[in-house]
């Protein structure tokens, strides 16, 4: 097991840069996740740390030791893939053992290495088939022991669910948790779906355009975006955003949505943006949960305005609600009780303590 | 009005239509059309494929006059003739080694091929595939005119390194090789556009989990390409075997069976004993010889082919 590092890695084909010159340091043990939207560079990243893809500049370590021309093999790492990349005429335990096989493992210690990562993955039964003969999910498990029995230094995993269903997807996820806890190794998974990035990472890499957009604790992330990409990517339903502008009234600080809409910042967001240039385009970011319904005896900084719902969604336990403010739509989840109907008028409140300021121009939180 | 005009053929209508019912209902079920669109390729080979097989077997028992029935008379004196199992022998040789060196060449140079960049694999494709594309007949005697003892170009650059005059045709051994290299130079194309389809359709992924397992570039082949072009290795080598030997033209041409018979094959030999010789008879028991010989070679391709088909 080990840590892995970059430093400023640089992927270029030709003409295009694909990977924009990222730093990333990845401790012993750590599951990091690395999420983006296609082609963002996040794969690349990946393919990179595990040597099938040359590196265009910069450094890759892999528990200290620069590996930028150490080949594949050499590395010490097991790859899961996206449509698994199981050797077709193989067994399952052929499969599994290959890599230990090309090594020269004596053969008990194979069968029990074999014999362990089976039980682990709960694919003891079918260890004499060959992959035809497998579900998607079961491929999935075979291609995890293939990683297991090797014991590698890091584990890579390339969007390793986008293939399942979404019902097996999360029953996949939760095994894959389970399988980390086990054997602790340190893990890169890229995915663009963020849900895995946030149930399965001790730390998200939230990547755009070759770069790191920001990297954090799922919580931080969620709570504390650093941009405006990362607050839309992360959360779904996304963040809403909302033109505004500050004004100062009477001695308190409000945030300004439409002509006829303005909300007083409790006081400890008014301290906060206090500095800020009146003048300036800004954008009221706020996540779903924050826009519900209104009740009587709201609490300080929950503020109740009147909204026009063009469509709603009940989702069971919560109803969304979508209403345009200002051209921008805009979502909130209310109680299934709040009587929300598609095209008629409800009283809604937002919670000022959990909003966001953006700087419209160069999507900033401020 | 109208109506009236039409009455007198109102029988004859209704007859028609009763008796096209009757064949609508006989195409409706599907295994009758589907034989009745199937009837003139059945045919055909009834007629091109069955009907020369039976009549050659009916040849093959016949006296050379083509007046008596010898039964296996014909095979009985093929049987003590020291030529015919010349014959054999060298049909094998050459079949095995040709297909063999097809094989090996075209899996080593469809390697090469599907390593270039795309954009310039098409004119690599093209050059490649010249060989095939030539009739036979042609090429070969271009063969012969670069294997001429005096003249050729091969014994007047070989002349250089103080090597030859190589007799390219006119000794056993050195006629023997010839042959082969012709058969090779011209077959090996084939293998290799074949190889090259397959080798298209391994996944890349699974070369990579092949390096990221430990597996050098030796281990990949044997361990990854091998295997996925398994069925297409048996086929090709299967139907190659039965075209090369059952070759004629090559050998014909190049060395028309000699020097003293040295490089005749089924076909060539066949072709010597039944027009050269006017002995029709024998010829056909000669070339009825090949049968049982590749049948017994498809058996063994072919025999877990389904089983193969069914793991990828």
């Amino acid at each position: 097991m080990a840590d892995v590092s970059l430093r400023k890695v640089v992927k270029r084909y030709d003409e295009v840069e694909a990977v924009r010159g990222i730093d990333l340091d990845i401790a012993d043990h750590e599951f990091v996740v690395l999420v983006g939207p296609s082609g963002c560079g996040k794969s690349t990243t990946l393919r990179m740390i595990a040597g099938l893809e040359d590196i265009s500049d910069g450094d890759i370590m892999i528990g200290g030791d620069v590996v930028n021309d150490v080949p594949p093999k050499d590395r010490d790492i097991a790859m899961v893939f996206q449509n698994y990349a199981l050797y077709p005429h193989m067994t399952v335990a052929e499969n599994m053992s290959f890599g230990l096989r090309l090594k020269n493992y004596p053969k008990a210690e194979i069968k029990s290495r074999v014999t362990e990562a089976a039980r682990m993955l709960d694919i003891t039964d079918l260890i004499d088939r060959k992959p035809k003969q497998l579900s998607g999910g079961q491929r999935q498990r075979v291609a995890m022991g293939r990683a297991i029995v090797r014991n590698p230094k890091v584990f890579l995993f390339d969007e390793p669910l986008s293939n399942l269903d979404a019902k097996l997807r999360v029953q996949m996820r939760i095994e894959i948790k389970k399988v980390h806890q086990k054997v602790r190794t340190t893990t890169v998974y890229v995915t663009h779906d963020q849900v895995e990035a946030m149930t399965l990472a001790d730390r998200v890499v939230v990547m755009n355009h070759g770069k790191i957009e920001q990297i954090g604790t799922p919580n931080e992330l969620y709570h504390k975006p650093a941009t405006k990409f990362v607050a839309s990517f992360i959360g779904s339903p996304a963040m809403n955003f909302v033109p505004c502008r500050l004004e100062d009234v009477g001695g308190k600080l409000n945030v300004r949505l439409t002509d006829r809409l303005a909300f007083t910042l409790p006081p400890a967001r008014a301290a906060r943006y206090q500095a800020l240039s009146r003048s300036d385009k800004l954008l009221l970011g706020i996540r779903p949960e924050h826009v519900l319904e209104a009740r009587p005896h709201a609490e300080p900084g929950v503020e109740p305005f009147d909204a026009m719902l063009d469509v709603t969604e009940p989702m069971g336990m919560e109803t969304l609600v979508y209403f345009t403010l200002e051209g921008s739509q805009v979502c909130g989840r209310v109680s299934p009780n709040a009587g929300a109907q598609d095209g008629s008028p409800l009283r809604l409140a937002v919670d000022l303590n959990n909003m966001h300021l953006l700087n419209e121009v160069t999507g900033a939180v401020l | 009005m109208v109506d009236v005009a039409f009455q007198p053929n109102r029988a004859a209508a209704a007859q028609t239509r009763r008796r096209r019912v009757g064949l609508r209902n006989a195409l409706r079920r599907k295994s009758m059309s589907a034989f009745l669109m199937t009837l003139p390729l059945i045919l055909l080979i009834a007629i091109l494929v069955i009907y020369p097989a039976i009549y050659s077997v009916h040849l093959a028992t016949l006296n050379k006059a083509m007046t008596k029935f010898v039964g296996f008379g014909n095979f009985e004196f093929l049987f003590k003739r020291e030529t015919f199992w010349l014959v054999v022998k060298q049909s094998c040789i050459f079949a095995i080694s040709a297909v063999v060196f097809k094989a090996l060449i075209g899996f080593i140079v469809a390697h090469f091929v599907h390593n270039v960049p795309a954009n310039k694999q098409r004119k690599w494709r093209g050059m490649l595939l010249v060989p095939w594309v030539i009739p036979p007949a042609m090429s070969t005697l271009a063969w012969l005119w670069l294997f001429d003892p005096s003249y050729s170009a091969f014994n007047y650059t070989l002349s250089f390194f103080g090597i030859g005059p190589i007799p390219w045709t006119g000794d056993a051994m050195w006629a023997r090789f010839s042959v082969i290299l012709v058969n090779v130079w011209y077959g090996a194309p084939f293998f290799m556009i074949m190889y090259l389809a397959a080798l298209k359709s391994v996944p890349e992924q699974l070369y990579e989990a092949a390096a990221i397992d430990g597996a050098n570039w030796w281990q990949r082949i044997w361990y990854v390409t091998l295997p996925m072009m398994r069925n297409i290795i048996a086929i090709t080598t299967l139907f190659s075997l039965i075209v090369t030997f059952a070759n004629f033209d090559i050998v014909r041409i190049l060395t028309a069976g000699g020097p003293l018979d040295h490089t005749h094959i089924f076909a060539t030999w066949a072709f010597r004993v039944g027009i050269e010789g006017s002995d029709i008879p024998l010829g056909a028991s000669v070339s009825l010889f090949m049968v049982p010989i590749l049948a017994v070679a498809a058996i063994f391709i072919l025999r877990d082919i389904t089983k193969r088909g069914n793991e990828s």
